[in-house]
């Protein structure tokens, strides 16, 4: 009779291999084991760092000592509300992130319709490339870069200089305009590139052959199947633009919201409570966005 | 379904966009071989001193090695914690597991001053209790944060796209767990794990929305480039370095593309990416 002891043979097993036996038959440990340091990590790190953003912004700045004040009141919220500088800026901030988006979304149609439906696969490959490339290309080369193009007596200037305008667009908002709309784009073709791709070939076939014209099918079939993705796409722009703090000085004298935030949070203002509390405007705005997103069935096309 | 017409009006508005997005940077490239100091076009070809002269700056050198050792801890931290989370949602139905990718995805997909100014109020309040002060520490927990997303997001794709029962007939063959992982998980997700490291380095080597909030004095190289951007007589070793920078991105992107099959892949990852940089 061979009866083997379990207990003394599994003590005689090298301990990865008891540890993983443990894991593999308690799933629970093995669950704790792979999620919880990652969550660890993003609660403690992220979530609590959000926390203390939100509780700060009801302490205040005493404006004698300049020292914050740990006690709960309204007041930033209350500052907020009253002084219009902070609406028109608002107002001004969300204008601009609506008009990178259109911009990047109609510059975005043709050449996300060509690569997914026009083009042989190697070359929607190399424009996939071609996209992808400047998305991971560093963020200050590329505001650089629309320096260098803008800049007085420089590309653009010499460009339009010929044709006999002169000046445009300078330091004005148009130039921040321009510089977001060129920086976000490639966030916003890739997913509508993903969304034409999703389009069945059947569909617009079945389209044609019930009579419907390129106009009629593109408005009726294309756009309805494809507008998640649109939407999936607006949101790279406009949660972007909303947050964007350093393009505006480098390239306009223009401000918007993320400076009124940068310049509150650090300088000679110091109000770190005031800046938290104003924060607090582009955070509601992204939470509002992405409930309409969400409707819209937004998230099952990114 | 096309006519000629709108054939030949998506083929124009295709290669407009391609040439918006490529001109700009075309013209930096251009613009760094310009003998002369001042921006105005056309340039004068054609000097290869500013490169020189960017090689013998020294705060420049420092700004580049404090990035590399940022981006090398972070991307370390990234790897490991990515993996691990994409293999519990993977692996595991739970309670919450669609908030996993959700929280992963928050510090990128929020406003970028919204997450740079909780990091740095999170610093702020922890200098007291744990010493934690602002600079290269900051910076790499603030950096690990928000490069997970990118591993988790490669690592998951490939565990989707391989059978489960790889790993099964290992185990019914006598592979322990580490054996299993060593000889049949680690070289099926090799390409998806140096893909995520190379964009989690990338994402980290490039990023100063968030960093500028963290580095204190600390100086890393975008902050370099921001600290030098303003002045007109800096501009050509600003381009240079811009080009260099630029150049040092591509390759990354190229070998990530030739390793996950696809840019899908890189783009995917980037999908949920919203963070500048």
């Amino acid at each position: 009779m061979a009866t083997t002891n379990v207990a003394p043979r599994s003590a005689r097993r090298p301990f990865t291999r008891r540890a993983s036996a443990f894991l593999f038959r308690h799933r629970g440990a093995q669950l704790t084991f792979t999620l919880g340091p990652t969550l660890t990590w993003m609660v403690v790190i992220y979530l609590f760092s959000l926390v203390v953003l939100l509780i700060s912004s009801f302490w205040t700045l005493n404006p004698l000592t300049a020292q914050v004040e740990h006690t709960w009141s309204f007041k930033n919220y209350q500052t907020i509300l009253h002084e219009s500088v902070y609406w028109r800026v608002t107002f001004r901030t969300v204008v601009l992130a609506a008009a990178v988006t259109v911009t990047d979304v109609l510059l975005a149609f043709p050449l996300a319709y060509y690569a997914a439906r026009m083009a042989s696969p190697r070359i929607r490959n190399l424009l996939l490339f071609a996209v992808v490339m400047p998305l991971w290309a560093n963020y200050l080369v590329k505001v650089f870069a629309w320096k260098t193009m803008l800049a007085t007596g420089g590309p653009v200037d010499a460009f339009l200089g010929s044709f006999g305008i002169h000046g445009w667009p300078g330091t004005s908002i148009y130039s921040l305009w321009l510089v977001l709309s060129y920086i976000w784009l490639p966030y916003v073709i890739l997913p509508i590139l993903a969304a034409f791709e999703r389009v069945p070939s059947s569909y617009l076939e079945a389209s044609g052959d019930l009579g419907a014209r390129a106009g009629r099918t593109f408005r009726k079939v294309v756009m309805p199947l494809v507008l998640p993705g649109v939407v999936a796409a607006s949101i790279f722009s406009f949660s972007l633009t909303l947050g964007d703090y350093l393009a505006a000085p480098l390239v306009s004298k223009t401000l918007v919201l993320g400076n009124l935030i940068d310049q509150l949070a650090g300088g000679t203002a110091n109000n770190k409570p005031l800046a938290a509390a104003l924060s607090t405007i582009p955070l509601a705005i992204m939470a509002i966005y992405l409930l309409i997103a969400r409707a819209m069935h937004a998230f099952e096309a990114l | 379904m096309e006519s000629r017409f709108v054939r030949v009006a998506v083929r124009i508005g295709a290669g407009l966009t391609l040439a918006f997005l490529y001109v700009p940077l075309v013209i930096v490239v251009i613009y760094a071989f310009n003998k002369s100091v001042s921006g105005d076009w056309p340039p004068q070809l054609f000097t290869l001193k500013w490169f020189s002269v960017a090689w013998q700056d020294a705060t420049l050198k420092g700004a580049l090695r404090t990035s590399i050792v940022a981006a090398i801890f972070a991307t370390s931290i990234a790897l490991v914690l990515g993996t691990l989370a994409s293999h519990a949602v993977h692996k595991f139905a739970f309670f919450g597991r669609d908030a996993v990718s959700f929280i992963l995805v928050l510090p990128i997909a929020l406003p970028g001053i919204v997450t740079a100014l909780a990091l740095s109020s999170a610093v702020e309040s922890s200098r007291t209790s744990i010493g934690l002060t602002f600079g290269l520490t900051a910076i790499i927990l603030g950096h690990a944060t928000f490069c997970v997303v990118v591993v988790y997001n490669n690592v998951i794709a490939r565990l989707r796209r391989t059978p489960g029962s790889l790993t099964e007939a290992s185990m019914d063959l006598g592979g322990d767990g580490p054996t299993t992982f060593r000889r049949i998980s680690l070289p099926n997700m090799r390409t998806a794990l140096i893909a995520g490291a190379l964009l989690a380095f990338g994402l980290s080597f490039d990023e100063i929305v968030v960093t500028k909030y963290l580095a204190g004095t600390v100086e890393t190289l975008p902050l370099w480039i921001y600290g030098n951007i303003q002045r007109p007589f800096d501009r050509p070793i600003v381009n240079v370095v811009a080009v260099v920078v630029l150049l040092l991105s591509i390759i990354p992107i190229y070998i990530a593309q030739r390793l996950t099959g696809s840019a899908q892949g890189i783009a995917s990852a980037e999908a949920e990416e919203a963070g500048p940089g």
